[in-house]
């Protein structure tokens, strides 16, 4: 592979991942024997933090390239079963592995709107968008929006909205990353943030979007056995059952009962609760408004839209939405069982015990910048529920300490933990990049630059984007969760609208969706911010991590009020989105509109 | 595109947005009325699993990666049945 994908590469994909997932197992299995050896913990850590860095490392440069199409869509050759592994880890972040069982152990039911939303966005993905913008065939989610909107103002509202969106996510990503190499490597977190933003950097900047992908599908594979290992060997342990789906059914009643025995107001399973126990409309509408916001902004965001860009046909792409959410199916179906496996050894094994003899891994998680507390506030040695205090972030990683499983458990959940926010952190990167160096310099500044100037160019911005986002992410802005949930948001309030209105509705004008765009995406930025940092009052008890709900439908009014106040979009522009709808067929492309 | 007469290329896309439309009323039951009613749902009990958690965890998701297969599949039989399938 020097710097076109070759199509003995393409139609070994599934040997040669076969044989990569064979050998990532047999790794795991020595080093279990190398700590049932005595090797010691922070060694073991060490391997499967270096180690998999140096894997997806080797991917990256293998994959370098200097073809345009290759470096901005991986060739057009990726096929659909291994883009959707590839959408999977792109899609499943530190949000996803690290914080979502720890916000559904925190939050019972209520973190269920954060599953929900973050798989049902793909039937929108895959019904009203992806097939539709593979025909479309350019390098980026802006690119359609110059074209469709014949223009540069178009196309400069995307990318702004683009950018903030993705940056805001790539932010929480770094974090994340900063949490497991800092406790992993046992180094400061500000020095931990740029040890992992290497680890990205190696996997994106040589072979752009090629080499993402096929590191994309070996983080995959990572992330899925290290997120199932640990829950499958507990649900072993407690129910001699292999399937925790099935299993935590049990679970759950068993929480029920020690949750009326610590005198537990608010039930893991009650839906619309607030922490009294009693129900809440407050409860109820966050949880749709979330649940909405979520799975539009999964319809919005370029770096999961672009990932149907590199499939080689319109066929592919809808195969390929279906593949995404099978593989991010598996995950998120776990989550939940994940999570109430937690609550229930925390119950039982932590909750009750004598404060001085809690066991080493509440020494090694306190150190980790506050994430865990615990006090005996009123001295009588016993740790009684209020006195612990777990952050949402460290659930998943401390859980097989938690559970008492050996440390090698610990050490695989951490690189998977590493495997999702360095694969998204680099789709992420990858999309912010491009819309630059694509959108932004080659279309609007220099039309003329040469090849080897745009991948230049394209390089360094990654560079540039990526310091300072990990310099942002150093001043731990906010948790992971919200972070992400907010970039969902953005994207959601400025992107939905006239990416679906431009397929969907001939008459959307260029006038209509640039107002759409820019009140839509404006209004759900007031509200973030008002109310993060200004102390504005929410909006019939809306939390900000859904600004969208307004952002939103202002959006939809505003497009079609202008739309149908302007004059209607030329016979020529009328056939242009006639010739994206199907998949057969050249595309007839507007006169003086320039495409490559 | 071009082999379509603008007669058969609208009933092309009528046939899509059907389905579309059909895809979509499926999702908001999926994903907004049936949580809607969690409470309620949430009475009776199978294999240890209120109802209505799980719906949200489990019910809801199967329903999501059948409808993104069975999306593919119908669009395809609709664009093979009027020839603008890709060869």
């Amino acid at each position: 592979m020097a710097g076109t994908t070759s199509k003995s590469f393409v139609d070994n994909l599934g040997k040669i991942y076969g044989v990569y997932a064979g050998g990532f197992i047999g790794f795991v299995i020595i080093l279990a024997i190398l700590e049932q050896m005595g090797v010691p913990n922070k060694i073991i850590g060490y391997c499967f933090v270096f180690l998999t860095i140096g894997v997806y490392a080797y991917i990256g440069i293998i994959s370098r390239t200097s073809e345009i199409s290759e470096y901005y869509v991986a060739g057009r050759v990726v096929p659909p079963f291994f883009n959707g592994m590839a959408t999977g880890a792109d899609w499943m972040s530190a949000a996803s592995f690290i914080s979502m069982a720890g916000g559904l152990y925190l939050g019972g039911y209520g973190g269920l709107g954060y599953v929900l939303g973050w798989t049902g966005g793909y039937v929108l993905v895959g019904i009203l968008l992806a097939p539709y913008l593979r025909k479309f065939g350019q390098f980026t989610v802006p690119d359609f929006l110059g074209v469709r909107y014949e223009g540069n103002a178009a196309r400069v509202c995307g990318v702004v909205v683009l950018f903030c969106a993705s940056f805001t996510y790539i932010v929480a990503q770094c974090f994340g990353i900063g949490i497991i190499t800092s406790r992993f490597l046992d180094i400061p977190f500000e020095i931990a943030i740029f040890v992992g933003l290497l680890g990205i950097l190696v996997c994106s900047m040589l072979g752009g979007m090629r080499a993402v992908t096929w590191t994309q599908v070996a983080q995959y594979i990572i992330l899925i056995v290290a997120y199932l290992i640990p829950v499958v060997w507990l649900s072993i342990k407690l129910f001699g059952n292999p399937i925790p789906e099935l299993a935590y059914g049990q679970v759950l009643d068993q929480i029920g009962v020690l949750e009326k025995k610590l005198g537990i107001l608010k039930p893991h399973a009650a839906a619309y609760v607030d922490a009294k126990g009693q129900f809440s409309w407050v409860e109820f509408n966050n949880f749709w408004a979330l649940t909405l916001t979520l799975m539009v902004g999964t319809a919005s965001l370029p770096h999961i839209l672009m990932r149907y860009f590199t499939t080689p046909n319109v066929k592919d792409a809808r195969t390929s939405v279906g593949w995404s959410i099978f593989f991010i199916f598996l995950l998120y179906f776990t989550a939940p069982a994940y999570a109430a496996f937690a609550k229930l050894e925390v119950y039982t094994n932590v909750i009750g015990q004598n404060v001085n003899a809690l066991p080493a891994w509440v020494q090694n998680w306190s150190q980790v910048g506050g994430l865990l507390t615990i006090k005996d506030a009123n001295g009588d040695g016993i740790l009684q529920l209020s006195e612990f205090i777990i952050n949402q972030d460290i659930i998943v990683l401390s859980m097989p300490e938690i559970a008492g499983l050996p440390y090698v458990i610990s050490g695989l959940v951490a690189a998977g933990g590493l495997a999702a926010a360095l694969s998204t952190a680099d789709g992420l990167l990858l999309a912010i990049a491009n819309a630059l160096s694509h959108d932004i310099y080659y279309k609007m500044i220099d039309k003329t630059a040469s090849t080897v100037r745009r991948l230049v160019v394209a390089r360094v911005l990654l560079v540039v984007v990526a310091i300072i986002a990990a310099a942002v992410a150093g001043t731990r802005p906010s948790g992971i969760i919200q972070m992400v949930a907010w970039a969902f948001s953005l994207a959601a309030g400025g992107l939905f609208v006239p990416l679906v209105l431009g397929i969907w509705w001939k008459r959307t004008t260029a006038a209509g969706a640039i107002a759409g765009m820019v009140c839509g995406f404006g209004i759900t930025l007031f509200y973030l911010v008002g109310t993060r940092y200004f102390g504005m009052t929410e909006w019939f008890g809306i939390r900000n991590i859904a600004s969208a709900l307004w952002g939103l439908p202002i959006a939809f009014v505003v497009t079609w009020v202008v739309s149908l106040m302007t004059q209607a979009p030329s016979k020529e522009m009328q056939e242009f989105v006639d010739s994206i709808r199907v998949p057969k067929g050249d595309l007839h492309w507007v006169a003086g509109q320039a495409h490559d | 595109m071009a082999d379509l007469t603008p007669e058969r290329r609208q009933a092309y896309w009528a046939r899509t947005s059907r389905l579309m439309w059909t895809i979509m009323v499926l999702w908001v039951i999926f994903s907004f009325i049936i949580p809607a009613f969690a409470v309620q749902l949430n009475t009776i009990k199978i294999f240890g699993f209120p109802l209505g958690f799980y719906f949200a965890a489990q019910g809801s998701l199967v329903f999501y990666v059948v409808a993104c297969f069975w999306n593919a599949s119908a669009q395809n039989k609709i664009d093979k049945e009027f020839g603008v399938a890709e060869d």
